[in-house]
């Protein structure tokens, strides 16, 4: 998911505080720190990309972000980001509500469970669907709230959260969500990226 | 004690007031130096040493004979290179390895100065180790690191020196010593006075040593440096060179034996008074109180980057005691990494081969000095 990462990076501004949540093995990280003058920190639950993070130098301390993202005071990053994770948390609705209360703006990434190849395995096959994006089992998955982007995009209208950016992401190919094209995007894109604020 | 086998001496004329009130003069610090200090003086590491550790961090320790205290870390190829860093450890004040302690001679009355030795703190021993960097001509550390009562100085040299280090590792440690922690050092310091031959501290005047009070109190502190798996695994109900209990108050088990052994072999190489003076200055650490109740204030003002390691099986100074600097941190935005090692070896795991922490500490050194 270069794309990904690149949109990402677009949305972050220079000299900003930019904090990482559920940062895997440091990935992301890097490539803003390589690409971006910005001060990055992360937060990661797992022990072994944890410690791959702070064997990279990075600013990573291992925590789970449903408890320990209430040590940050609010407001103390510009940029919090959450790339393909929500779906993970118990509580998702408490996490988007930490991280606009920890960051200035949030960049949240979707994986779409509303994505045709998506919706045609399981009507077609009557299983859970297995793709790219979502390669887990239904048994081992760690995901356990998908959503699609469509659910993602009136989840924060409801709540009066602004989205400065909405963008979907296919084939490597990027292009904006509006009220207009919603069911279309939610059917043809892999990956929603969104940009919050309070 | 041994005498001065190849110590290091530096004595420090600058007068040191301690926090008991006193102010020391003249005063010799024992320490020890590893690699060498490159031309642009930025790669110094300052180690600090734990309750019964000394200066010698690695290679053979001159009075013991055996490997140094955290050979398993520091040395040539190991995480902390001394093949590219200038790592320096120096013994605290209060120990029994070369600087001012309770073993001294006082000049003024020609006797071992025992319990009429100040009380020292934490504090103390940093400051007093601050004048190393000025003898050895270092503006700023490129790292302090240090377990258990060495992070504890981690810590508060950063909170007395903001900007006189690079990065900060404080591991299994913590920023106030626990009701626990002082339960168990006031065990020993009791197993001590209870020996018949501590005289109140005066034992060196008079040619005798409290072996057995000391011993109890190393054997009861090495079982908190253990976990119950640890000591489970290594040694179960194991019998010590026997085929069956021998009703008798032998060691019958192999774990008395192991402690007996530890205890025995500790009376030859650390002083009954240091023990006392040290576990003290451990117990009076509360950098949190320092700064009234507010931990964040004790870093407020520095730049250093931290890492803060403990280990899951570490019940003296479990991660929550340690998580409570990373929060502390966070609250004020310093720069700070945090990781929990897993391990059964105990408190004890920072001085042992446990790779997962040796290669994190490895990796994330080098890769903050290369982001000089």
């Amino acid at each position: 998911m270069k794309q990904e990462f690149k949109i990402i990076s677009e949305f972050i501004e220079k000299n900003t505080r930019v904090l990482d949540v559920g940062c895997g093995d440091g990935t992301l990280m890097e490539f803003l720190q390589n690409n971006k003058e910005i001060d990055i920190r992360g937060i990661e639950i797992s022990k072994e990309n944890s410690q791959k993070c702070v064997s990279k130098g990075l600013t990573v301390i291992e925590g789970d972000a449903e408890k320990d993202l209430t040590q940050f005071p609010d407001s103390s990053f510009d940029f919090v980001i959450l790339s393909q994770t929500l779906q993970a948390f118990l509580n998702p609705e408490i996490v988007i509500q930490e991280l606009l209360r920890v960051g200035k703006k949030a960049i949240v990434t979707v994986p779409n469970f509303g994505f045709w190849k998506v919706r045609l395995h399981l009507l077609a096959k009557g299983t859970m669907p297995i793709t790219k994006n979502l390669p887990d089992e239904w048994y081992n998955t760690p995901n356990l709230h998908m959503c699609t982007i469509k659910d993602f995009y009136k989840f924060c209208n409801e709540r009066g959260i602004k989205l400065d950016k909405a963008l979907a992401l296919h084939n490597e190919k990027t292009s904006t969500i509006n009220e207009v094209n919603l069911n279309i995007k939610n059917l043809s894109a892999e990956l929603g990226i969104f940009l919050l604020e309070k | 004690m041994n005498k001065n086998i190849n110590i290091k001496n530096l004595i420090i004329d600058k007068p040191l007031k301690l926090d008991c009130g006193q102010t020391i003069n003249n005063f010799p610090l024992a320490y020890e130096t590893y690699g060498s200090l490159n031309e642009k003086k930025d790669n110094a590491i300052l180690v600090f040493h734990a309750l019964t550790g000394d200066q010698f961090v690695s290679g053979i320790n001159p009075i013991t004979k055996k490997d140094g205290w955290w050979s398993y870390a520091v040395g040539s190829g190991k995480a902390i290179d001394t093949d590219k860093y200038f790592v320096i450890c120096a013994n605290v004040i209060g120990g029994c390895l070369g600087s001012f302690g309770p073993s001294n001679t006082n000049s003024g009355t020609n006797k071992i100065y025992g319990t009429t030795f100040p009380v020292i703190t934490i504090n103390d021993m940093v400051n007093a180790q601050y004048n190393l960097l000025e003898f050895l001509k270092i503006e700023k550390l490129f790292a302090v690191m240090g377990g258990s009562m060495g992070g504890m100085q981690v810590l508060q040299f950063v909170s007395n020196f903001p900007d006189k280090a690079k990065i900060a590792i404080p591991i299994a440690c913590t920023s106030s010593h626990s009701a626990q922690n002082i339960a168990f050092n006031e065990l020993g310091r009791q197993s001590i006075m209870a020996d018949s031959n501590w005289l109140n501290g005066d034992y060196a005047n008079q040619n005798k040593n409290p072996d057995k009070g000391l011993s109890v109190a190393r054997m009861a502190a090495h079982i908190t440096y253990l976990s119950k798996n640890g000591l489970q695994e290594k040694f179960g109900r194991k019998l010590q060179e026997r085929d069956d209990l021998k009703f008798s108050f032998d060691a019958d088990f192999q774990i008395e034996s192991y402690l007996r052994h530890q205890g025995s072999v500790f009376v030859d190489r650390f002083d009954a008074n240091s023990y006392l003076y040290i576990t003290r200055a451990m117990d009076y650490f509360d950098l949190t109180k320092e700064y009234n109740g507010n931990l964040s204030q004790a870093f407020e003002t520095t730049k250093t980057k931290f890492l803060i390691i403990s280990f899951t099986s570490d019940w003296l100074y479990p991660t929550s005691e340690n998580k409570e600097i990373v929060i502390a941190l966070n609250a004020i935005g310093a720069d700070v990494a945090f990781v929990e090692i897993e391990s059964d070896k105990g408190h004890d795991s920072f001085l042992l081969d446990v790779p997962e922490f040796l290669n994190t500490l490895k990796n994330y050194i080098n890769n903050s000095y290369l982001k000089n």
